[in-house]
């Protein structure tokens, strides 16, 4: 009852007082500032990024004894190794006389990444062909969710299946030498980036007109026709990227290549052989790693070259993706 | 050619897209099925509320749950403001035309290309020997931040995450209509107060989705842990943020990889493994289900 005793003109709030004015305007001042502070933060933090991965690398090149330990030439040169040894290309930093080279992880990553791209590229790209030309829409919209379920698998996950079973599969099958290797963790490997690939294929090819395919139909071409010469042409500044993003997570992935590549350093063009990323290397060997060591910083600077490695495969795909849809919409390149 | 060939070829390579698409979907399952197959049989009440035994494949792992889960909460409180604070203002601050913002989103998707593994030893040279030092140096300790635990990485872990934040907070802001903000504008609040009372409740089911898609990734995420706190072997629970801690995906590494007797270790690596599988699947589940719905209400209106 005490509502109605009282005015009913104090339930309607009145203009804000300039108190209330002034005070709304400093939160409203305050919130941008923060706002915008979290914004730059990106910025910062890749900026970083950069300065502190090369700041613990930078010693390799004003050390005199680092110099010395892991000079170019030791990097990149095959060096003597033992007598009556022909010179060869080793990375075993710890012992006694360090041997540094990048090759032995740098072929294994490529390795790794090659088996990967050649599973996943073909069948990450045609099954977004079928979802996004050929399949019911029913269908569609219960496989794309459940292939990007598989982005979602942790890669230890995917790296101790392939440790556990894959490995043994493969090894009964084809009667490898090594139960872990190229193949065997190139394969797990292609597991992680098939989502990666096929959900971005499929955006891509979605993003297509209609028109397009209305055209081709039109003059007579069969739906497979359609699909394969006209759309996926279309689409293939965005399929590029797929598999550009692809590459670039196969390259820095640890996980599953520290679990199933059998990590031994080798020189070697031989899939069934074990064979040791650089991602594996730093994340195997930090560990007993000594701060300050030349050791240190040559992982730090295998993780600089990573961090390079996907800025330069980011930017220039980026720019000819842009580039190519900027043709594609007839706008002057 | 003949149009009948043509045809019956399409439809051939037709079939072998269906097939594609189908091996993919089979691969995940076999993954799945054969994970969850090992790990049930191990898996029990007592597995997980269970302290270690006398080595790491005896007793229970509820040191590397509360550990994952103690690293993601942190994480989380750290990331969700950053993040949900750079799409603010990527979206709501932002002229379209500004060089800034620009820079800012170009940063963000390049941090989102940068392998975990270098988080990792970001997260090992800035927060734990740049700044953990120099809060050591401050405070007059010696070795208790400077030193890999529990704070740097959930901080690592949140750089690592901040791209996924941002982004999804991105396409929760997308969702609002631009008519709300207008007639929030035109009734004389100010934007601070737009934000507040307009723009981030109705977000708040995408900002949500954000946010478990963070903690599914950073749960399951080991490399940049690898580097910045966690611990193979450790049956006391984390005390403070400098401890070191177990981790869920790290304990499947490291029974998979660094016990003398892989047999023995196994039924324990397959509980561990699906436990962690169980986790971040539920989550990544949720997150789907959560942002359909907001795709479908975004089509709707």
């Amino acid at each position: 009852m005490r509502e109605l005793t009282q005015p009913a003109v104090a339930a309607r709030p009145g203009p804000p007082s300039v108190d209330a004015q002034r005070r709304a305007a400093r939160w409203d001042l305050l919130v941008e500032l923060a706002v915008t502070g979290a914004g730059v933060a990106g910025i910062v933090l890749l900026l970083l990024m950069i300065v502190f991965v090369v700041r613990e690398a930078l010693p390799l090149v004003l050390d005199p004894v680092q110099r010395e330990q892991a000079s170019l030439a030791k990097l990149l040169l095959p060096q003597p190794w033992r007598d009556g040894h022909a010179p060869a290309l080793l990375w075993n930093p710890t012992s006694k006389v360090p041997k540094v080279s990048v090759w032995p992880l740098v072929i294994g990553t490529l390795k790794v990444t090659g088996v990967a791209l050649a599973v996943a590229a073909p069948a990450g790209v045609a099954a977004a062909l079928f979802t996004s030309e050929f399949a019911p829409s029913r269908l569609r919209t219960w496989v794309k969710p459940t292939i990007e379920l598989l982005a979602g698998i942790p890669s230890v996950v995917l790296g101790s299946f392939a440790l556990m079973t894959l490995a043994s599969a493969l090894q009964s099958a084809f009667g490898f030498d090594f139960r872990l290797n190229a193949l065997v963790a190139g394969l797990a490997m292609s597991l992680a980036i098939v989502p990666v690939i096929y959900t971005l294929s499929d955006d891509a090819l979605r993003a297509v007109p209609h028109t397009y395919r209305e055209a081709a139909l039109a003059l007579g071409a069969t739906r497979w026709e359609t699909a394969f010469r006209v759309v996926l042409p279309a689409a293939a500044p965005g399929v590029l990227g797929a598999l550009v993003l692809g590459v670039g997570r196969a390259v820095g992935e640890t996980m599953i290549v520290l679990m199933a590549s059998g990590n031994a350093a080798l020189v070697s063009a031989n899939l069934a052989e074990p064979t040791r990323t650089v991602s594996a290397t730093i994340a195997a060997e930090m560990g007993e790693v000594v701060m300050g060591s030349t050791h240190a910083s040559l992982l730090f600077l295998l993780g600089a070259i990573l961090f390079v490695f996907n800025l330069v495969l980011n930017v220039t795909a980026g720019a000819w993706v842009r580039a190519r849809l900027a043709r594609r919409e007839g706008a002057p390149s | 050619m003949t149009l009948g060939a043509r045809f019956a070829l399409g439809r051939l390579f037709e079939r072998l897209t269906a097939l594609a698409a189908a091996l993919i979907v089979l691969a995940l399952g076999v993954v799945l099925v054969d994970v969850l197959r090992d790990g049930v049989g191990v898996v029990s009440w007592r597995f997980f509320v269970d302290e270690p035994g006398a080595g790491p494949t005896e007793g229970g792992i509820f040191p590397a749950i509360f550990g994952t889960v103690a690293l993601t909460l942190v994480m989380t409180i750290i990331v969700m403001p950053l993040g949900v604070g750079a799409a603010l203002y990527l979206h709501e601050y932002a002229s379209p035309t500004s060089r800034l913002a620009g820079l800012a989103r170009a940063a963000v998707h390049h941090l989102a290309g940068v392998p975990s593994i270098v988080y990792g030893l970001f997260g090992l040279g800035f927060f734990v020997h740049a700044l953990g030092g120099a809060l050591d140096a401050a405070t007059g300790q010696a070795l208790k931040w400077a030193q890999p635990g529990l704070l740097w990485a959930a901080c690592t872990l949140a750089v690592l995450t901040l791209p996924t934040v941002i982004v999804a907070t991105e396409e929760a802001l997308r969702a609002v209509p631009s008519e709300v903000r207008l007639a929030s504008l035109a009734l004389g609040a100010t934007r601070a107060q737009t934000l507040g009372r307009v723009v981030l409740p109705a977000a708040a089911p995408g900002i949500l989705t954000a946010a478990v898609l963070a903690v599914s990734r950073g749960a399951g995420e080991v490399a940049p842990v690898l580097l910045t706190g966690v611990a193979s072997w450790l049956p006391d629970l984390p005390g403070s943020l400098s401890s070191q801690f177990m981790h869920l995906g790290f304990h499947a590494y490291v029974l998979a990889t660094q016990s003398p007797d892989v047999d023995a270790a196994r039924p324990a690596l397959a509980g561990t493994v699906a436990a962690l599988l169980v986790l971040t699947f539920l989550l990544n589940l949720v997150a789907i289900v959560l942002r359909a719905r907001l795709r479908r209400g975004m089509e709707a209106s």
